[in-house]
């Protein structure tokens, strides 16, 4: 399933599509410390965070995630979304916990 | 002997722009055709470079020297200097402010991803004088 395809079903925010939009979501990391997310997500995972800030998208794009995922009603503000864009990075958005978003990754990628 | 070089002068002053040389370098092996596993390792032990350059030493300069066989990366700054590296390596020791760490970095984890990533790293710092790290990654 594409992060976009997932925003869809939910009905999460599709912020920026980037190119990651139409990448499958092969897997998922959670977690607000950009130094562990960098070292250990992994390329194509959803990346679920509530970390809002331009720091944010270069991990994303260094760790090569399908899309980032940002939870609890959190929002990237402008220079974040014309980051994400430049950078091609597909962000999404919801009021949901990072554990309700992770519950749903799990169900698409049937890991639970 | 195809040797490529790349330098970048890492600002700083502004937390935000941190990343751009590890972005362009990134780029740069991807356009070369690098496997994606030497181009991670790359990248991150250079980004976590560029967060603590920014972080502690008000910036500095990048020096990436690329042969067939390795990638060379020099982060030398004239910051404040680390009085103890056996301590700054290990994994959650940080003398980070505490606005760094409400950006996602400062938990310690910068010199321990960057010596996990790199295949062989060394670290020369005198207090007052500066840092330099070597790093190099095998693309082989």
């Amino acid at each position: 399933m594409t992060p976009i395809e997932f925003a869809q079903k939910y009905g999460f925010s599709v912020v920026n599509e980037g190119s990651g939009g139409c990448r499958d979501i092969e897997g998922a990391y959670c977690c607000d410390l950009l130094s562990l997310v960098m070292g250990r997500a992994k390329e194509n995972d959803a990346f679920v965070t509530v970390m809002a800030n331009v720091n944010t998208i270069a991990v994303a794009v260094l760790a090569d995630v399908a899309c980032v995922i940002l939870c609890e009603g959190i929002h990237f503000d402008e220079a974040c979304i014309a980051r994400a864009n430049q950078q091609e990075v597909c962000v999404l958005e919801t009021e949901e916990s990072a554990f309700s978003v992770a519950l749903k990754l799990g169900k698409e990628l049937k890991l639970c | 002997m195809n040797t490529l070089k790349w330098t970048y002068d890492v600002d700083g002053d502004d937390f935000t722009r941190a990343g751009e040389a590890s972005s362009n370098v990134k780029k740069k092996l991807r356009a070369l055709g690098v496997s994606p596993e030497v181009i991670r390792k790359v990248s991150i032990a250079l980004y976590e470079g560029e967060i603590n350059m920014v972080i502690h030493a008000n910036g500095g300069k990048i020096d990436v020297e690329m042969t067939p066989e390795k990638i060379d990366m020099v982060l030398a700054d004239t910051g404040k200097g680390i009085p103890d590296i056996e301590k700054a390596m290990q994994e959650g020791w940080s003398t980070a402010p505490d606005e760094v760490r409400s950006l996602g970095f400062g938990a310690g984890m910068g010199l321990p991803n960057m010596k996990k990533y790199s295949d062989e790293m060394r670290i020369e710092s005198t207090v007052g004088v500066g840092t330099t790290v070597y790093m190099t990654v095998y693309v082989k």
